[in-house]
């Protein structure tokens, strides 16, 4: 309860305020809402890796019934070649501009008609040749156009005498890990409608945060920002794959605007494998020397991703190196290496979910070499203060998360031998992963109104994209209001609502909630004896902290027990349990989906999902759900996610967030399990059966045919 | 837009005529394959006859105690029925590992027989392919091949047959039955698939124009005793890596009868005739069984990256048979 007799409803379980209209389909998605006098673009994209469109033949597609024409760079407006997002300029956002071709997949050119069926049948029509030249696509750490990444995240680690420690330590592991190119395969593919009125664009669009892209597509058309009107209302999932302006909402935009009308393009799946960003291939070099005791003496985590030369990005893979474990000695490195390959986009957990992979299993790998319980050599090496930092932590429950997992999970009960259990041709392991994920607020700004009639209308350009994040920021608001949830109407999902945090970076809910509390407190000031309406804006940039002294990251323990078929290489997971220290918890109900959801991604990850590109042509193979495999329902077992109690103390209400975290420390957990199982490390992602079945076998030839 | 003509009858004699008057005219059954081709632009039928008002969905008794499969009986149908699942075990297991609820309520006899595969280029019009396009090229031996075949591929195509249903059938002598404008006919499905060769677009030895009507599977005594399974690389819904039907008849410590076929290797269901021969008329033993596996698969020719598929099309022949055997008890004798 608080002071004025309500019950709080920060830490209650509530269900999603819209769910009801989603499960019964009136939940109107992007493609979903009718505009007047719309028209259909349907995307043709290229087909080389690299090379110049010679001819774009649309002769045929023109004559075809309700086309009402085709754009390509020949007839495009032009667009601001210094637009940026994110990371800076990114050239890869001007479609149509020019002949060069730098990715498959690349969009050249729009078809639009009267219906999506004509613009589709006519899209097919459309020939074009191109002048190929040479691609490269074939990534590695080694790569001779390998570069240092960019340090806007900050610069890498590099403490204590690295190369001493090492020569110092009792044992190095010194390995190569591998995780493939990977689609964040959201359930709604990329839409976008948009129309221009009065020089101003209008759209709707599937993406994490309509604010932001408003930005970048005033930028890049030119307009002043006031001018772009983005929004989001509902949005099947992203996974990080719609924080980028799409190249839906850019072509929508374009052939609006040239045919006075509006105009909706929905990419099929098929493009948004090819159209849309990916996570990207990476190859990292981990070195961990350790006393005979377990303890690390140094830590060299190297790891390296591809991007595009078109823009910048950062896949930040070297981050547990640098805070999960104390060392005197620890250095990171990241490499980025540039490929004809369309620009990546951050996917669940960039960089900390590859990197925890190949962090994660070095550590499982001195465990093993050095005979020592793999939990307990993480607890031996936890840091007092940020390792590299050397700042305090604001909060750090990554012991309590270790050992209640372990308690629930029976790790004391577990034979640390490798290959040792066995159930008929299945055999049966169990690993851990610790992993920290960073945390943090963006600016954002909330408006509040009180209304006459005893309500609050709360404004905030926040998205849910399937999370709950409406329904949790109505919880919030109503705390710092001191009212009951069903007093608050919430308006999220529109650029309009001014400058917010898009649903990405796990700081969506934990930014929006700290405008709204900050507001709310504004305007409780203000209402004091005024009469309603009564409306207070606030914007957090000048509230925010952006040096603080504390080290500020969510953390988690990750326990997985899998079975690995010896005649087949099957690996399947039985069991999978997440505990969580992410601050308080708004909405456990929420929460604990968003976390299971994420373990779901991980083990998706670890088992499953892989780009497959053509070694010779450079195409993308993977480019729908029969060929990229995403974990089926059927090898998703019993999942626990659960969390300790947490306060984030940089927060005013003691929140952080949980976007990504349930995917992050997955991966390791399971192929640490897959290792205890077989005696065999996989070092590579996806643990496919195909990489498991030779190895597997080889060892078990003589069991295998228990006839005889 | 691509327009088709439609077109539905309950007369077989006339969805004979309407296809074979019309170019480029297709039977539609369950539509699972084929509209789904045509949405990717891989067929373009000017017109669909659809036959699922043919009284073709019967579930009947041959006079030697075997089974008639009607054609547009549905997967869900055949694989619930008491004497598939009594008789011939494997085949209703096939289907039930196959694709999915949905799918298969829609999906006939008659269309799993004639799916396409499920080579990515195959599906991708803006690829060259020999099997869509004949004498485009095959991109797959070079390309991405991880699925592909290890037996019984040329350097025209090295794609596999991707029915689950398909594999039981072959290992069980099933034949297919059809109607031509110039009379019935039928044929093993043994020697329905054609060889690869030079001309992977010709995929079997079904005359054009012509209808299956059913297929019918003999009494096999082993049959009763059978299993199929499946390995992919997920738990449901995905086709086979490789997977195995097994069939076996031990009396007296010897093996009177196997029935061995394998899915996911070759251009269609693979029959390890070879391995059968090795394990008819001796005692099952251990080293009988591997030599068996192994002797079937020194034919596989594997591509640069599906070598693994040799090791697990092995190991799940060992593995399958040697369940069997405890099964039926008569393992002891190695
Ligand atoms: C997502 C998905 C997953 C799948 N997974 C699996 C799987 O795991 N295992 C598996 O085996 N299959 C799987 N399938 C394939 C499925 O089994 C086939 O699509 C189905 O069996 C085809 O039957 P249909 O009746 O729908 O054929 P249709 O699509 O109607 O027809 C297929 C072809 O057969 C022809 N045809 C149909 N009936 C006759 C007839 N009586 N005489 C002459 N020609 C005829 C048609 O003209 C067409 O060329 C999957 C399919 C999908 C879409
Ligand atoms: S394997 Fe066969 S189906 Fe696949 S691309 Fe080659 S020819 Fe076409």
């Amino acid at each position: 309860m608080n002071p004025d007799g309500i019950t709080a409803a920060v830490g209650e379980s509530r269900p999603r305020i819209e769910g009801r209209l989603k499960v019964t389909g009136a939940a109107r998605y992007t493609a979903d809402v009718p505009v007047a006098g719309l028209a259909h673009g349907w995307v043709v994209t290229a087909t080389v890796s690299r090379g110049r469109i010679r001819d774009i033949d649309a002769g045929e597609a023109l004559a075809q019934p309700g086309v009402l024409g085709v754009l390509d760079h020949r007839n495009a407006r032009r667009l601001n070649p210094d637009a940026g997002q994110y990371f800076g300029p990114d050239r890869s956002l001007p479609l149509l501009q020019d002949e060069v071709v730098a990715y498959a997949g690349r969009p050249i050119a729009l078809v639009v008609a009267e219906t999506p069926e004509q613009a589709r049948a006519a899209a097919a029509t459309v020939r074009v040749t191109y002048d190929a030249e040479p691609h490269d696509i074939e990534f590695s750490l080694a790569h001779p156009a390998a570069r240092p990444a960019s340090t806007l995240f900050g610069p890498e680690a590099d403490t204590g005498d690295l190369e001493a420690e090492l020569a110092a330590s009792a044992l190095v592991v010194d390995e190569v890990y591998h995780t493939p190119e990977e689609n964040h395969s959201a359930m709604e593919p990329h839409v976008a409608t948009a129309w221009w009125q009065d020089g101003h664009l209008h759209a709707l669009d599937s993406d994490q945060g309509p604010f932001g892209i408003s930005q970048v597509m005033a930028s890049l058309f030119l307009i002043d920002p006031e001018r772009a009107h983005i929004r989001a209302e509902h949005v099947g999932g992203g996974f990080g794959g719609k924080t980028v302006c799409g190249p839906q909402l850019i072509l929508a935009a374009m052939a609006a605007e040239h045919f006075g009308r509006p105009v909706r393009v929905a990419l099929t799946r098929r493009q948004v494998f090819l159209a849309t960003g990916s996570r990207p291939p990476t190859e990292q070099r981990v070195r961990i020397g350790a006393d005979a005791d377990g303890r690390f003496r140094a830590v060299h985590h190297h790891a390296a991703f591809a991007l595009s030369p078109l823009a910048e990005y950062i896949e930040w893979c070297t981050e547990q190196a640098r805070t999960l474990y104390a060392a005197p000695a620890i250095r990171t490195e990241l490499t980025a290496v540039p490929l004809d390959l369309l620009p990546p986009c951050s996917m669940r957990g960039p960089g900390a979910t590859p990197g925890s992979f190949a962090f994660e299993s070095a550590v499982d790998e001195v465990a093993e070499r050095l005979g020592i319980d793999p939990l307990r050599l993480r607890l031996l090496n936890q840091p007092e203060v940020g390792p590299v930092s050397g700042r305090p932590f604001s909060s750090r429950r990554l012991v309590a998360c270790l050992q209640e997992g372990a308690r629930r999970f029976g790790w004391a009960q577990r034979d640390p031998r490798p290959r040792v259990r066995r159930e008929g041709d299945l055999l049966v392991g169990t690993g851990v992963a610790a992993v920290a994920f960073i945390a943090g607020v963006f600016p954002s700004s909330a408006t509040i109104t009180a209304e006459t009639d005893g309500t609050f209308s709360v404004r905030i350009g926040a998205t849910d994209i399937g999370t709950g994040a409406r329904t949790a920021l109505i919880a919030v608001a109503a705390d710092a209001l001191g009212v009951g949830v069903e007093r608050i109407r919430m308006h999220i999902g529109d650029s309009d609502l001014g400058m917010a945090a898009g649903a990405g970076g796990s700081r969506g809910t934990t930014s929006c909630a700290f405008a709204i509390v900050e507001t709310a407190k504004a305007l409780r000031e203000k209402l004091a004896g005024a009469t309603t309406p009564v409306t207070a804006s606030v914007d957090t940039t000048p509230l925010i902290n952006w040096r603080p002294d504390e080290d500020r990251y969510t953390y988690s323990a990750v326990f997985a027990e899998v079975t690995v078929d010896v005649a087949t290489g099957e690996v399947r997971v039985r069991r999978l349990l997440g505990m969580f220290a992410v601050g308080r918890v708004i909405n456990p109900l929420l929460a604990r989906s968003q976390l299971i959801g994420g373990m779901i991604g991980g083990l998706s990850m670890a088992l499953h999902e892989e780009g497959v590109r053509d070694p010779v042509t450079g195409r993308l193979v993977t480019a729908d759900f029969a060929g990229y495999h995403i974990s089926a329902h059927a090898d998703v077992p019993g999942i626990e996610a659960d969390f300790v109690a947490d306060y984030e103390p940089q927060d005013p209400s003691g929140f952080n967030g949980l976007g990504e975290i349930g995917n992050a420390g997955v991966a390791a957990a399971i192929a640490n399990a897959v290792w205890h199982a077989t005696g065999t490390r996989h070092r590579t992602l996806p643990i496919s059966l195909g990489r498991v079945v030779e190895s597997v076998a080889a060892q078990d030839r003589p069991q295998a045919v228990g006839v005889a | 837009m691509r327009e088709f003509a439609y077109r539905r009858t309950s007369r077989i004699d006339e969805a004979l005529h309407l296809v074979a008057r019309h170019e480029g005219a297709r039977f539609l059954a369950g539509g699972t394959n084929l509209v789904d081709l045509m949405k990717a632009g891989v067929e373009s039928p000017a017109r669909l006859v659809d036959i699922r008002s043919l009284t073709l969905d019967e579930i009947g008794e041959t006079p030697d105690g075997g089974l008639v499969l009607g054609a547009t009986a549905t997967n869900s149908a055949v694989a619930a029925d008491p004497r598939v699942r009594g008789r011939y075990p494997a085949l209703s297991q096939a289907i039930l590992l196959g694709a999915s609820g949905q799918l298969r309520n829609m999906a006939t006899v008659g269309g799993n027989l004639l799916q396409r595969t499920r080579c990515a280029y195959f599906t991708d019009t803006s690829e060259p392919c020999n099997r869509r396009v004949p004498g485009s090229g095959c991109p797959a031996i070079d390309g991405a091949h991880h699925n592909h075949a290890i037996l019984g591929w040329t350097r025209h195509c090295v794609a596999t047959h991707p029915s689950d249903m398909a594999v039981p059938l072959i290992a069980f002598d099933a034949v297919v039955r059809y109607e031509a404008l110039d009379g019935p006919g039928a044929i093993p499905l043994s020697e329905f698939y054609l060889p690869v060769g030079d001309r992977p677009d010709r995929e079997t030895a079904l005359p054009d124009g012509a209808l299956i009507t059913a297929v019918t599977v003999p009494a096999v005594k082993a049959a009763g005793r059978s299993r199929y399974r499946k390995v992919r690389e997920r738990a449901s819904y995905a086709f086979a890596t490789v997977s195995v039907a097994a069939a076996l008849d031990v009396r007296d410590g010897v093996v009177q009868d196997v029935r061995l076929a394998l899915g996911g290797v070759a251009s269609r269901p693979w029959r390890a005739r070879l391995a059968e021969s090795a394990l008819r008329g001796g005692p099952l033993t251990a080293e009988r069984i591997s030599a068996a596996a192994d002797v079937e698969l020194a034919a596989a020719e594997p591509l640069r990256d599906n070598a693994y598929k040799v090791t697990l099309a092995r190991n799940l022949i060992e593995a399958v048979v040697t369940e069997l055997a405890a099964d039926t008890g008569e393992e002891s004798n190695g």
